[in-house]
């Protein structure tokens, strides 16, 4: 017996049946809004970025200084302990070229790709990575294992964010 | 625990817009699986399925809406979801349903819709990542898959032509499976040469976006014995799920498969994998994914795998097929069914009802997989004749 007889619908159509209204559409837009609260540990976290520093915690348990804070250790499923400030540079552990928005659309001709990146921060635990982008740097010149320090926005600009850090550039 | 099995499976073709809803979908899926069996939705006593975002659809609560689809209307009907790993963590999820002696009967039904989400489904991936601390760099999911893809290959000294390769296989294999949303043979240098979206990703190293739904039937063994003469065995399941701190772990081996395949092996009884394994679904949204998820899954030795691709090992006719569906790559990857599609090839493998693309010989064991979240969660079946 072959299974083929059991393959059943899914019926194709292109973009251009929806562009000209071949089939019935119905269009909705969300526009959701949500406040988040930043908790304990992001709250610190985000309070140092504005003064410019990058905070971790510390597990006495595991000994792990973690980054990005956090009020529990995940592995010891304890409290965490003490607040311990770590260096603006670090080392990437991984990266891309991205000529991808996050909307799915492409980099503009002209336009500077994404660089983001896995940095693995000077004065955590090794390979207690974050999320960020990359800058000042020719695109094929960057490599794992490549030594990066933070590119802060000026002082009045910070606002208390991820982004309080522009990119990371190579030193 | 009581023993399950397979014993009918169905799916829609795979398609890029679907004129069906998500729910006309799931229903030419389950209905076909019904009928590959023989049996009717009154002979069904419970039902898991499972469906990955609701934003694609736009849709909240997407598993009450998709249920009498599923043929849950007036049944126990329980939805699963772990974003890419739902296509065979919901037939985990059945299997429990039997093997813990509630029910003798249990439709596994998953389906995905993503053409719906406009311009494209991808800008929903946006708010998976940490609200806080990542969202606001603008991230897309591209940018994992091309991160951890980097560090994969920088780890072992794999090229973008081996990834590749992957994709040529997959692809090429995926046009004889009669649901694949392509029909044109690709070559390593239309790989290559494609689109460069997120180093070291090109467009063809991608699976497409896409709809469809699949469903398999699961019996008790005294019901799967008179159901039918050639019952496929869940023989063991396992998943795992590794922290959302995806930033703070190497990404170049998948631990959490490690841990999801072994348990799925332990239940099995299965000691060696690579010896004893003879069919390997893995989970391929990615070419590379396919390779780090040999690796995870014990079926080849980290950083050894390039060579057995080379060697052949994973052809059709080779010692250790994958994906001999053709793959997420090849057949397409509408997100929750691909996963489950993997499920009915295994199905159809074991049975030797795959057609043209038969595994030789007669095998016994086939493992399949599927994986999602933040690079951080994998569910996992063993199924045998």
């Amino acid at each position: 017996m072959d299974h083929t007889e059991f393959v059943r619908g899914g019926t194709g159509l292109s973009g251009k049946d929806v562009e000209q209204n071949k089939i019935f559409t119905v269009d909705d837009a969300l526009n959701c809004r949500y406040t988040w609260d930043t908790g304990v540990a992001i709250g610190r976290y985000l309070e140092e970025l504005k003064n410019g520093k990058i905070i971790a915690k510390k597990c006495n348990k595991c000994r792990r200084i973690m980054l990005p804070p956090r009020m529990f250790c995940e592995l010891c499923y304890c409290p965490s302990d003490d607040w311990v400030y770590v260096e603006d540079t670090g080392v990437v552990n991984t990266f891309s070229v991205c000529q991808v928005n996050w909307d799915a659309t492409r980099v503009e001709p002209g336009q500077n790709p994404h660089l983001p990146a896995v940095i693995e921060i000077d004065g955590a635990t090794q390979g207690m990575g974050i999320l960020h982008l990359l800058g000042e740097v020719e695109t094929d010149k960057i490599f794992i294992g490549m030594k990066v320090k933070a590119v802060w926005k000026p002082a009045e600009e910070r606002t208390g964010a991820i982004t309080d850090i522009k990119y990371f550039k190579p030193y | 625990m009581r023993k399950v099995g397979v014993v009918g499976a169905g799916m829609t073709n795979f398609i890029r817009r679907a004129q069906e809803t998500p729910k006309e979908l799931s229903y030419q899926a389950t209905r076909a699986a019904l009928d590959s069996c023989d049996l009717n939705l009154e002979d069904i006593e419970s039902v898991a399925h499972g469906s990955a975002p609701d934003a694609f659809d736009g849709i909240h609560q997407k598993g009450e809406y998709l249920a009498d689809g599923c043929g849950g209307w007036n049944k126990p009907t329980m939805r699963v979801f772990v974003g890419g790993a739902t296509g065979v963590h919901a037939l985990a999820h059945g299997w429990y349903h039997i093997a813990s002696g509630m029910f003798d009967t249990c439709l596994v039904v998953c389906e995905e819709k993503m053409s719906s989400a406009m311009p494209h489904a991808q800008a929903f991936f946006l708010t998976i990542f940490d609200n806080i601390t990542e969202r606001p760099l603008q991230p897309t999911l591209l940018w994992i898959f091309a991160m951890e893809m980097n560090r994969y290959m920088n780890t072992y000294g794999y090229t973008k032509e081996d990834m590749a390769k992957v994709a040529v296989k997959n692809k090429n294999q995926g046009i004889k499976h009669p649901s694949s949303q392509f029909n044109e043979e690709v070559t390593l240098e239309d790989v290559l040469n494609s689109e460069v979206m997120a180093y070291p990703v090109n467009r063809l190293d991608v699976s497409p976006v896409s709809d469809g739904a699949v469903a398999v039937v699961l019996a008790a063994e005294h019901v799967a014995r008179r159901v039918t003469d050639k019952p496929v065995w869940v023989e063991g399941v396992g998943w795992n799920l590794d922290t959302a701190y995806w930033a703070t772990r190497d990404l170049y081996y998948p631990r959490y498969l490690e841990k999801a395949s072994k348990m799925a092996y332990d239940m099995a009884g299965i000691t060696e994998p690579a010896k004893q394994i003879d069919i390997a679904e893995p989970y391929d949204p990615f070419d590379y994914k396919a390779l780090h998820h040999m690796e995870g899954l014990q079926l080849s030795p980290p950083g050894k795998t390039v060579e057995l691709l080379n060697d052949g090992h994973f052809d059709q006719d080779g010692n250790l097929p994958m994906c001999p569906s053709g793959g997420l790559l090849g057949v397409g990857n509408p997100i929750a069914a691909a996963g489950t599609m993997k499920v009915a090839e295994l199905f159809w493998q074991l049975r030797g009802e795959a057609g043209e693309r038969q595994v030789p010989g007669k095998p016994k064991y086939g493992v399949c997989q599927a994986w999602g979240d933040l690079m951080q969660v994998s569910s996992v079946a063993v199924l045998g004749i």
